[in-house]
């Protein structure tokens, strides 16, 4: 497996930094050759991807296309790359984020303002590479770097082409994600040291077989203590609350491409680090701390719901809305059921496509109008009406509309939490409330831009949408309804990692009383 | 596959009812809806009081190839589902043991590790007697609005969203699953947003629209979370698995229920499935969407009051009512929790809601509440176990209800054609005008009509008036007021008969109308129950015997003041429709329903009934019989009371003589005030006319808590006082600690590195400073270096340390 030549993922991995590379040598002034360089390796990358997507196999619950190359055997440190269920969909969502948010940056308005064109690609790719690394790494040093890593491109994308309180937003970021992960690096030390090794699938076949083990006797024992030095990077990046202050920030302060990829790609490496590393690596305390998790979830869900229906700030809004829908993806893998957990990773998707769609449109009409404050529109479905029938697509695809594909997300996260066996069923009635707080704040968002009169001199001869926001918008809304008719293709993949997976961390998953013989649903 | 060996099995072709709307909507929202842009303020077809026009602006307008194109594809869309629908239900017919045997054909849909989901039709009794009402309003619905909508910029979209609105509700009506029936109850819910904010201008509409598609998602999320709960108990949601088998119905009838004590599981999820019925078709305390709903265009009402939403919401209860009786018997007097549930709220909100519709001056909203108490007709009846009344009573329902708000709409589309006739025309050319009004209304096309209609539509906008809330300039007319008509009759001849026998129907005129047949079938059933002391039975058959006179004494009271006597305005006395194809898709439809506001109800005569039982059932309740051949338990047949009889006679017939006496034989004059207020006295009038004033009281113990708590609590307090606030105080904590080390740095280890080259460097310059050359300094130098001298040597010495 290893002497095959190059893998499929080493190459898309790799990918992003030859556009890189290349990009250095395009001239500072060629803007046409810079952006469609990047564009280009963004989308090389992404059918690749998609090129990886047809050749997995779906029923094998292990890594697939792995590929090992040893860097520092002594302390078993080393590149390890594969997919399996729990990361392929994640990978193809990386790089179709990245090409939508390179695309959507072509007529940015900040760019032209600041210039440094060249740079702020350079760091979209660098960023593309980063995360793609984080997702298909398997190596808890190496998957390290790569975490930390994101965060650089991250912090100049804020800080140099942001707000006006950029500076801010991008500090707080940084030192705020960069607080979490210190510990995680504690954590992951002990745990590799312990185990001998860094390669996690080695080290859960260890715990799985009894080799190595971490006690777990009462909350504050060595295996919640490691839990938790995971837990809290991930939470910060998620974000859970009360760890969410961050977000809300960034997002306003981004630019429109920034928030994007935020929100559609950064976030989920929170979410996605749990599944791949807390369940497996610490089951017990993963099943002991299941209740607080799920219960800060909760009162995410309706916090960040309740906070966003407050805001006037568009991008506000739709940040907070993140907070509340990442606690439904949260509640999805600790309720520990394997449709729960699938409907978390397929939630993941849709929140990128979603909550990225909504920012698109909030940096369209940011671009148009230089304001992101809702009462500056009103009407705007009249002046744009291809921008307002979208929108509602969109809105609707992250308010949970049955058809759409948010509501694929949700019902089989409500489904998972309601049989699970270490949650009791009050988390999924709170939770649901958070279905209808998102069908107000969401509707009061396209109420209040697209609208009423459009009695607003300035919004009466808005520029129609370019072809490149055209083109970004339409793939959403093309997934949105894909996913939402046909959620099979998307969710397949994941089913038989995450059978194995529950079975790893919690052998019966089920509380609610069942019928003994009604079960014959085929 | 194969399609058309796909479609020559029977079982496959309800697959493609709802494909034709659905393909109608994709086709005009995508290729066909072009607008061209129109300067507003050069008139032009544009602004009436639904468009503001806006000085300046270039605003869509339809393309006329496209008005057509769209008309074209979305009637084909629904033509074709009837015509499918037709063939179902032939096939239906077909099938030996129909009822037993049904229809049906589903297909994997998604995969999770615990199971995973089917999606596919069904088409049992149930779904054919719906699939003869549904296709056909809906085509009735999609004529209507052909010449309803004709001077509508939009009309395009309007046809896009009724045909997405259609086909949901015929997806909801072939689902043969629970979780496929949600997503047509929830697209229809979105297209009920979308046409009730059709008008997204005015602030009412968009209101309206988030009012409805909020209201009715609270109850969404509750029946969301009784669908899981049946999934995580079952491991299905099909209908044929759950409902129509015993055993699981025993088996979840004996399972106790989560959190709830004392509650089977059957009685949660029965509790979860009403109440999203209770928001979905408006039944107290959720109905507060509905009248406003009145915002859309007419034939949206017609559509969501009869056809479809509300509609839905009667269906999934009849569809899942197995799973409500489950563990009683209504017959015998043991009630379930959901079904005291829906006998108590059923037969409140028809008592409650035609209270209101008593008050009510717009010709729309008495209809809209006397829906709310229609339905609460039909909720209630299945809580005494009425299976077959209910449903009987859905689809009698559904057809005079949709002529009804038709009718209404060729009455306010009357109204504001005379509003233009007396705002804009010069009274010479009246005499002109006034005897085309003559000519009847089903005429052909004549020349020249068009350009007075195209005219008339000018003449709105320039007049800036408007429905309902929308402020007016000019002074304010409302076509909806029925305080301005009277005299309709004589304009308007073929829009009164068709009213009057929607009218009599809902009054549930004896022995002729379709709505006397079903409403007489509630009353029976209601009224076994008392003569057994059942008090449910009792409660609803006292409550709805009383709302059954109101709503005859209501319409009769609508009818009379729009209807009868002499026109109070100049507008209603040139309230026409006009001539030609307008008038004509207006009228038609209202003639096909009004042959079924009749005799719609003859299927379900009880077989004891005297001389009408022997004539329309002679081998038994032909309806009774269809529709319960595909339950398992089927419900008992209820012997022939006289009682229940008599009293439909006489609540209906005392309802319209009342009215007949206080509207029809002394009409109101202009400027009368309506004698209810007398009778009732003010203050309860007010009540009533202000709908108990339960929108105020939403909106101050929902809204604004709500509002106030999310902005000052959660955003201002919480989020940037407490978690910012702790973060920001973490933060300068850290600040401090920084600076402070950055102190000590400074003083200790900077101090003695940097500090040793810094004065390593200053000593030079230092120095150089003294080679100044000038005698003074260094006097100045030696002077300094003594004192320090002086004092360097009293401190090792201990002079200065002397005190002690």
């Amino acid at each position: 497996m290893e002497n095959t030549g190059l893998s499929l993922v080493t190459v898309v991995l790799f990918l992003p930094l030859v556009g890189f590379s290349i990009l250095l040598f395009i001239p500072d002034a060629q803007s046409r050759n810079i952006k469609y360089t990047a564009l280009g390796t963004s989308l090389v990358t992404f059918a690749l991807s998609l090129v990886m997507w047809a050749n997995f196999d779906a029923a094998n619950p292990a890594l697939q296309m792995v590929q090992r190359w040893e860097w520092l055997p002594q302390y078993g440190i080393g590149y390890y790359v594969g997919i399996d269920g729990l990361n392929m969909i994640m990978v193809v969502l990386t790089t179709f984020i990245m090409s939508i948010g390179i695309l959507s940056s072509f007529n940015a308005h900040v760019i032209q303002e600041r210039g440094r064109e060249k740079l702020y690609y350079l760091f979209m790719l660098l960023l593309q590479w980063a995360m793609i690394g984080v997702f298909v790494v398997q190596d808890l040093i190496i998957f390290y770097i790569f975490w930390e890593v994101t965060l650089v491109p991250m912090y100049f994308l804020v800080g140099i082409w942001g707000g006006e309180k950029r500076v801010y937003a991008a500090v707080k970021f940084f030192l705020y994600t960069m607080a979490g992960s210190i510990l995680m690096l504690l954590a992951l030390l002990y745990v590799g040291t312990q185990a001998g090794t860094f390669a996690v699938p080695e080290i859960i076949a260890g715990i799985q077989a009894g080799t190595i083990s971490f006690p777990l006797d009462g909350l504050f024992s060595t295996q919640s203590i490691l839990f938790l030095g995971f837990f809290i990077a991930f939470a910060i990046k998620v974000p859970i609350w009360p760890l969410h202050s961050w977000l809300p920030d960034a997002h306003v302060q981004a630019p429109t491409a920034g928030s994007v990829i935020l929100a559609g790609v950064l976030l989920k490496m929170g979410s996605y680090g749990m599944i791949r590393f807390l369940l497996p690596m610490f089951p017990e305390a993963s099943v002991a701390w299941a209740p607080i998790i799920a219960l800060l979830a909760v009162i995410g869900i309706i916090y960040g719901a309740w906070v966003s229906f407050a805001q006037t700030d568009m991008k506000k809004l739709v940040a907070y809305s993140s907070v509340s829908h990442m606690g439904f993806i949260v509640l999805g893998i600790f309720a520990m059921t394997s449709i729960g957990i699938q409907g978390s990773i397929i939630q993941m998707v849709n929140h990128g496509i979603s909550t990225g769609g909504l920012f698109l449109i909030v940096g369209m009409l940011y671009e148009r109008r230089h304001t992101k404050d809702l009462a500056a529109f009103g009407g705007i479905w009249k002046a744009m009406p291809l921008l307002g029938a979208i929108s509602l697509v969109v809105v609707l695809s992250s308010m949970g509309m049955p058809g759409l594909n948010g509501f694929i997300g949700e019902f089989t996260i409500l489904l998972g939490s309601m049989g699970s066996t270490v949650l009791g069923i009050g988390f999924t009635v709170v939770a649901a409330l958070g279905i209808i707080l998102a069908a107000i704040y969401m509707l009061n968002f396209f109420q209040r831009i697209f609208m009423g009169e459009l009695d607003k001199e300035e919004n009466k001869n808005l520029p129609k949408l370019e072809w490149n926001e055209i083109a970004v918008l339409v793939p959403i809304v093309v997934l949105a309804i894909w996913i939402g008719l046909q959620p099979a293709p998307f969710m397949n993949p994941s089913d038989a990692t995450v059978e194995s997976l529950v079975a790893q961390v919690v052998p019966d998953t089920t509380t609610v009383a069942q019928l003994p013989e009604a079960g014959q649903g085929e | 596959m194969d399609l058309g060996q796909f479609l020559s099995d029977a079982n496959n072709l309800a697959w493609l009812i709802p494909v034709g709307p659905l393909l109608a909507f994709l086709v005009i929202t995508l290729i066909t809806n072009k607008a061209t842009l129109v300067s507003a303020d050069e008139g032009g077809h544009y602004a009436d009081h639904n468009h503001p026009a806006y000085p300046g602006l270039k605003v869509p307008v339809v393309a006329d190839w496209s008005r057509v194109a769209s008309i074209v594809v979305g009637m084909s869309g629904v033509i074709a589902a009837w015509l499918i629908s037709i063939a179902v239900v032939t096939n239906a017919a077909g099938v030996a043991d129909f009822g037993k045997y049904v229809l049906e054909s589903s297909v994997r849909w998604m995969d999770t590790g615990a199971g995973g989901f089917s999606m596919g039709v069904l088409v049992d009794p149930a779904t054919v007697a719906m699939l003869i009402m549904v296709p056909l309003a809906c085509t009735l619905i999609f004529i209507y609005s052909i010449g309803y909508m004709a001077h509508d910029p939009r009309q395009a979209r309007f046809f896009s969203l009724i045909a997405l609105f259609s086909g949901a509700m015929l997806t909801l009506v072939v689902a043969d699953n629970l979780l496929l029936l949600f997503v047509g109850w929830e697209i229809m819910g979105l297209c009920s947003f979308m046409l009730i904010g059709f008008w997204f201008e005015k602030p009412s509409a968009y209101k309206a629209a988030v009012k409805a598609f909020t209201t009715t998602r609270v109850a969404d999320v509750i029946m969301l979370l009784g669908i899981a709960y049946l999934y995580a108990v079952t491991g299905t949601l099909s209908f044929r698995e759950i409902v129509y088998n015993v055993e699981v119905l025993e088996g979840l009838a004996e399972l106790p229920a989560i959190i709830i004590p004392g509650l089977s599981a059957a009685g949660l999820i029965g509790i979860c499935l009403i109440i999203g019925t209770i928001g979905k078709s408006a039944q107290f305390p959720l109905h507060v969407w509905l009248p406003d709903a009145m915002e859309g265009p007419t034939p949206v009402s017609a559509m969501i009051h009869a056809a479809a939403m509300v509609s839905a919401g009667i269906f999934a209860l009849l569809r899942m009512f197995p799973l409500f009786e489950a563990g009683g018997h209504p017959h015998d007097g043991v009630y379930t929790p959901p079904l005291l549930l829906m006998a108590i709220a059923g037969s409140l909100t028809a008592i409650f809601a035609a209270t209101i519709a008593l008050a009510q001056n717009d010709v729309k909203k008495v209809l809209a509440y006397s829906t709310i108490s229609q339905l609460g007709f039909m909720v209630a009846a299945l809580g005494i176990g009425a299976f077959v009344a209910a449903f009987f009573h859905l689809l009698t329902h559904a057809f005079f209800k949709a002529l009804l708000f038709m009718a209404s709409g060729s009455v306010i589309h009357g109204m504001e054609h005379g509003e233009h006739h007396v705002h804009h025309h010069a009274h010479d050319d009246e005499d002109e005008h006034d005897h085309a009004h003559e000519t009847p209304l089903l005429a052909a096309e004549s020349h020249g009509h068009d350009a007075h209609d195209t005219a008339s539509h000018d003449a709105h906008g320039h007049d800036a008036h408007g429905h309902g809330e929308h402020t007016a300039h000019a002074p304010h007319f409302d076509p909806q007021d029925m305080m301005n008509m009277g005299g309709l009759r004589k304009t308007m001849p073929v829009t009164f008969i068709t009213f009057l026998i929607g009218g009599l129907s809902l009054a549930g005129f004896p022995l002729v109308t379709a709505g006397f047949w079903s409403k007489d079938e509630i009353l029976l059933d209601a009224w076994y129950g008392v003569t057994n002391g059942y008090g449910p039975h009792a409660l609803v058959f006292v409550l709805l015997a009383i709302s059954a006179f109101l709503t005859a004494f209501y319409t009769m009271r609508q009818i009379g003041l729009t209807f009868m006597g002499e026109a109070r305005t100049e507008e209603a006395k040139h309230a026409n429709l006009g001539r030609g194809v307008v008038a004509f898709t207006m009228t038609l439809p209202l003639v096909v329903l009004a042959f079924f506001a009749i005799f719609a109800g003859f299927v379900g005569v009880h077989p004891d009934f005297p001389i009408f039982g022997s004539i329309f059932s002679p081998n038994g309740n032909p309806f009774f019989d269809f529709i319960t051949t595909s339950l398992a338990v089927k419900p008992e047949k209820v012997g022939f009371y006289w009682v229940p009889v008599l009293t439909s006679f006489a609540v209906g017939l005392g309802g319209i003589g009342l009215g007949y006496l206080m509207y029809w034989r002394k009409p109101l004059v202009a400027g009368q005030e309506d004698p209810l207020v007398k009778i009732l006295g003010t203050t309860l009038h007010t009540t009533l006319k202000n709908k108990y004033y339960f929108d105020e009281l939403y909106t101050i113990i929902f809204i604004l808590p709500a509002q106030w708590f999310s902005k000052n609590v959660a955003y201002e307090f919480l989020d940037k006082g407490v978690i910012d606030g702790t973060l920001h105080f973490t933060g300068r904590l850290f600040t401090w600690i920084g600076d402070f080390i950055k102190v000590m740095n400074a003083w200790l280890i900077d101090g003695f590195g940097d500090g040793l080259s810094e004065m390593i460097g200053r000593a030079g310059i230092w120095f150089r400073r003294m080679q100044s050359g000038s005698v003074q300094q260094y006097l100045l130098i030696v002077a300094l270096a003594a004192i320090v001298i002086v004092i360097v040597f009293a401190l090792s010495t201990g002079v200065l340390q002397a005190a002690p």
